[in-house]
C-alpha cells in the first residue's frame, strides 16, 4: 500500500487523477504525431498525383509478400500489447510480462524484416542519395518515390526502434512487479504508443506497396 | 524570520539546473530568452545601421542578408514563441488554475534543456558564417544554392519547435486536468484560455515544420529533388507547408499577449472584463481560423486565383475574433477606474499598435493591394507592429505585472513608467515610417536602396536607437530591484485571480492547500464601492 500511494507523483491529487493525465497527454502527443506523419502524407500524395505512372512503375520493385509478412506482424504485436495492459489491470505481473516480451519479439521480427528489405534496395541500388541507379525518362520521379518510402518507412522503423527501448524498460520493471491493478497507467500509456505506430504502418502498406 | 518560498528553498547550480518547479523552470527560460532577444537585437542593430545611408557601405550585400536573416530567426524562434508561454505561462498557469506544478514536470525541464540545446546549435550557425536565406528558409535557394549554414541553423529550429510541442502538450493536458475543484472552464482567467488556445496550436501545427525541416534537409543533403523544380519538385509545396506553420505560429505570439492584456485591462480598470465568453472563445477561434489562412502568404507565389480568394476571405475572417478582444477591452475601461500603472500602460501600448498592425493585415490579405505591397517595407512594418508592438509590449506589461510575484519585489514605478513610454515612442519611430517605405515601393531585404527613400529611413534607424533604451533600462531596474527593490505583499495590485492568494514570492507547491474555487473570474469592484480591507 506505502507503494500506491508513492506511485503518485507530488503535483497530482490522487492516482485517478494521474491516470487520466498521463492518458490523455498521450492522446495530446499523438495528435502531435499525426501532424507530422500527415506532412508527409501530404506530400507523397501530390507527387504521387503528379507522377502517378513513375509511382506505380517504382511500386513494384518493393516485396509486396514482405510488406503483408509485416503487417501480420505488427498486427500481431499489437494484439500481445493489448493483452500485456489487460494483464497489467489484472495484476498478473508473469503474464504482463510474457505479453511484453512477445511485442518485444514481434518488433524486432518487424524491424529485422525492414531491415532486409532496406538491403535488398540497397543492391538493386534504390537507395537516393547513396546508390539510386535508375533509367529512362522517369527516372527522375522514380527516384523520389523512394524518397519518401524511405522517409515514410525510416520514421516508422525510428518510432519502432524507440517503442522497442521503451518495451525493454517496461520489461524490467514487469519483472519487478512494479504494475498491477493499483498502478498500471504507464502500461496503458506504452500501448496507445505501439498501437499509434501499428496504425501508422496500416497506412502506409497499401500506400507504399498495395497502389499499383 | 523569511518565510521559506521558491526561491530560499535552495540554493546552488545544481538545484536549478535539475529543479522541475515549474516556477523555476520559468525563471531558467527567462534567462535563456532574455541572451537570445538581445542577440537577435544585436543583428537588428546591425540592419538598421546599414540602413542609415542609400549605398550599401557598412557591410557587403552577402553580411546583410545573413544579419536580417538572423534576426529573424533568433527573434521568431528563440525569442517570441517561447516569450510568453514558457516564461509567463510556465510561471503562472498552474497557479491560476489552484494546481502544485504542470502535468509533467520533468517534461517541463526536458523542454528547456531541448530549447537550449537548440538555441546553442543555432547560436552555434551564426557564429560558424550564419544562414542568408531569410527566416522562411524558402526552397530551392535553401535546399540547392545557398552556401551558408541552413542545416545547422534548420537543425536549431527543429530543436526549437520540438521544445514548443512540450510545453503545449503540457499545458493542454494540465489545465484539461489539473484544475483546482470549483474551477470550471468559464471560470478560467482569459490568460488560461489564451494560452489553452496556443498549445492547440503548438501541438497540432510545429510537427509540420518539423517533418518540412527533415525534407528541407534530405533533398540539401541527399541531392534528391522534392522542392527543386530542376528535379521534379515543387517550391510552392515547400511554401506551403512552411505556411501551415509559421502562420499559425504568428498566433503563438500573438494569442498569450491577448491573454495578458485582458489580465491587465480588468485589474487596471477595477472592473469586470466585459465580455468574458466572448474574449474566451475569441481565442479559440482565432487558433481554428489560423490554420485556415496560410497561402496569404503566397498570393504572388503562382497559386491558383480561386485558391487565393478563399484564403484572402478567410484571412479576413481573423479580423472578427481579433476585433471582439479589442471592442470588449475599450468597453471594459468604459466607465472603470482606471489607474495608470506601468503594466496598464502597456496595455494602452498593445491596444493601439495591435490595432494598426491588424487593420493593416487586411490590407495585406487584399489580393490587389497584396501585390502592391507585397515583399516591400509595408510588410516589415505590418509584422512588427503585431510581434513588437503587440506580444513584445503585452510580454513587457505582464512581466511588470507578474514581478512582484516573481520577484518578490516592487520595481521602480517611475522608471518603469519612463520607459514604457521611452519604447512607445521609440517603437513608433522605427515603425510607422517603415509603412510609408513600404506604400512608396521599397522593398525589403536590400542593403542598399535610392536616395529619396533616406530621409524615412533615418527616422527609423533613429526610432530603433531609442527602442533600444527601452529595452535596456527595464532590463537594469528590474535586476536591480530583485536586491533593492521593495518587498512586495502578496498582491500589491488588490487584483482577483488564484496567483494572487498566495504569498509573494510562493512557496514552492503554490499553495499550502488546494485553493476552492467559489465564484467567477475578475469580480471587480468600482474603486467608489470598494471596501477597504486592512
Amino acid at each position: 500500500m506505502a507503494d500506491h500511494a508513492s506511485a503518485v507523483a507530488h503535483q497530482f491529487d490522487d492516482m485517478e487523477q494521474q491516470l487520466d493525465a498521463s492518458t490523455f497527454g498521450m492522446w495530446v502527443f499523438l495528435a502531435q504525431e499525426v501532424m507530422f506523419f500527415g506532412g508527409l502524407f501530404l506530400a507523397y500524395t501530390i507527387y504521387r498525383g503528379a507522377y502517378p505512372d513513375a509511382f506505380r512503375e517504382a511500386s513494384h520493385h518493393l516485396d509486396l509478400r514482405l510488406g503483408a509478412l509485416n503487417t501480420v506482424v505488427l498486427i500481431g504485436s499489437s494484439l500481445t500489447m493489448a493483452l500485456a495492459v489487460r494483464a497489467a489491470q489484472l495484476s498478473r505481473s508473469r503474464a504482463l510480462a510474457g505479453f511484453l516480451v512477445a511485442t518485444l519479439v514481434l518488433g524486432t521480427v518487424f524491424l529485422a524484416v525492414k531491415a532486409f528489405e532496406y538491403h535488398h534496395k540497397y543492391v538493386e541500388q534504390h537507395i537516393p542519395g547513396l546508390n539510386f541507379h535508375a533509367e529512362g525518362p522517369l527516372a527522375g520521379p522514380v527516384q523520389m518515390f523512394f524518397v519518401f518510402y524511405f522517409a515514410m518507412t525510416g520514421m516508422h522503423a525510428l518510432h519502432m526502434i524507440v517503442g522497442a527501448g521503451l518495451l525493454v524498460y517496461f520489461i524490467v520493471k514487469a519483472r519487478r512487479g512494479r504494475y498491477s491493478a493499483h498502478y498500471y497507467g504507464p502500461v496503458e500509456v506504452m500501448g496507445l504508443y505501439w498501437h499509434f505506430v501499428d496504425i501508422v504502418w496500416i497506412f502506409l502498406f497499401p500506400l507504399l506497396y498495395l497502389i499499383r | 524570520m523569511t518565510r521559506t518560498n521558491y526561491l530560499n528553498v535552495q540554493y546552488g547550480v545544481r538545484s536549478w539546473l535539475l529543479t522541475t518547479d515549474h516556477k523555476r523552470i520559468a525563471l531558467l527560460y527567462l534567462a535563456a530568452i532574455t541572451l537570445f532577444f538581445f542577440i537577435g537585437g544585436a543583428f537588428a542593430v546591425m540592419v538598421r545601421l546599414e540602413l542609415v545611408t542609400p549605398q550599401g557601405d557598412l557591410v557587403e550585400a552577402e553580411t546583410y542578408n545573413k544579419m536580417f536573416t538572423m534576426h529573424g530567426v533568433m527573434m521568431v524562434f528563440f525569442f517570441l514563441i517561447p516569450s510568453t508561454p514558457a516564461v509567463l505561462g510556465n510561471f503562472l498557469l498552474p497557479m491560476m488554475i489552484g494546481a502544485r506544478d504542470l502535468a509533467f514536470p520533468r517534461i517541463n525541464l526536458l523542454s528547456w534543456y531541448v530549447f537550449v540545446v537548440g538555441g546553442v546549435i543555432g547560436l552555434g550557425a551564426a557564429i560558424s558564417g550564419g544562414v542568408d536565406t531569410g527566416w522562411t528558409f524558402y526552397a530551392p535557394y535553401s535546399s540547392t544554392y545557398t552556401n551558408t549554414a541552413v542545416i545547422t541553423t534548420a537543425l536549431g529550429v527543429f530543436f526549437a519547435g520540438f521544445s514548443s510541442i512540450l510545453t503545449g502538450f503540457n499545458f493542454i493536458v494540465t489545465i484539461h486536468k489539473m484544475r483546482a475543484p470549483g474551477l470550471t472552464w468559464f471560470r478560467l482567467p482569459l490568460f488560461v484560455w489564451a494560452h489553452y488556445a496556443t498549445s492547440v496550436i503548438q501541438v497540432l501545427g510545429t510537427p509540420v515544420i518539423a517533418i518540412t525541416i527533415i525534407l528541407l534537409a534530405m533533398e540539401r543533403v541527399m541531392r534528391v529533388g522534392i522542392f527543386d523544380p530542376k528535379i521534379g519538385g515543387d517550391p510552392v509545396l515547400f511554401q506551403h507547408l512552411f505556411w501551415f506553420y509559421s502562420h499559425p505560429a504568428v498566433y503563438i505570439m500573438v494569442l498569450p499577449a491577448m491573454g495578458i492584456v485582458s489580465e491587465l485591462v480588468t485589474c487596471f480598470s477595477r472592473k469586470k472584463i466585459y465580455g468574458y465568453s466572448f474574449i474566451a472563445m475569441s481565442s479559440v477561434a482565432i487558433a481554428v481560423l489560423g490554420f485556415l489562412v496560410w497561402a496569404h502568404h503566397m498570393f504572388v507565389a503562382g497559386m491558383s486565383l480561386y485558391a487565393s480568394m478563399v484564403f484572402s476571405v478567410l484571412s479576413f475572417l481573423v479580423a472578427i475574433p481579433s476585433a471582439i478582444k479589442v471592442f470588449n477591452w475599450t468597453a471594459t475601461l468604459y466607465r472603470g477606474s482606471i489607474v495608470y500603472q506601468t503594466p496598464m500602460l502597456y496595455a494602452f501600448g498593445f491596444i493601439g499598435l495591435f490595432t494598426i498592425g491588424g487593420l493593416t493585415g487586411l490590407f495585406l490579405a487584399t489580393l490587389a493591394v497584396d501585390v502592391h505591397v507585397h515583399d516591400t517595407y509595408f510588410v516589415v512594418a505590418h509584422f512588427h507592429y503585431i510581434m513588437v508592438g503587440g506580444s513584445v509590449m503585452a510580454y513587457m506589461g505582464g512581466i511588470h505585472y507578474w514581478w512582484p510575484k516573481i520577484s518578490g519585489r516592487l520595481y521602480p514605478e517611475g522608471w518603469a513608467r519612463f520607459s514604457a513610454l521611452v519604447l512607445f515612442v521609440g517603437f513608433n519611430l522605427t515603425f510607422f515610417p517603415q509603412f510609408l517605405l513600404g506604400y512608396l515601393g521599397m522593398p525589403r531585404r536590400y542593403h542598399s536602396y535610392p536616395e529619396e527613400f533616406q530621409v524615412l529611413n533615418v527616422m527609423s534607424s533613429a526610432g530603433a536607437s531609442i527602442l533600444g533604451v527601452g529595452y535596456l533600462v527595464p532590463m537594469v531596474y528590474l535586476v536591480w530591484s530583485m536586491r533593492y527593490g521593495k518587498p512586495a505583499p502578496a498582491n500589491p495590485w488588490s487584483a482577483k485571480g488564484l496567483e494572487w492568494n498566495t504569498p509573494s514570492p510562493p512557496p514552492t507547491f503554490n499553495f499550502d492547500q488546494t485553493p476552492v474555487v467559489t465564484e467567477d473570474a475578475y469580480v471587480y469592484q468600482k474603486a467608489d464601492e470598494e471596501v477597504p480591507v486592512g
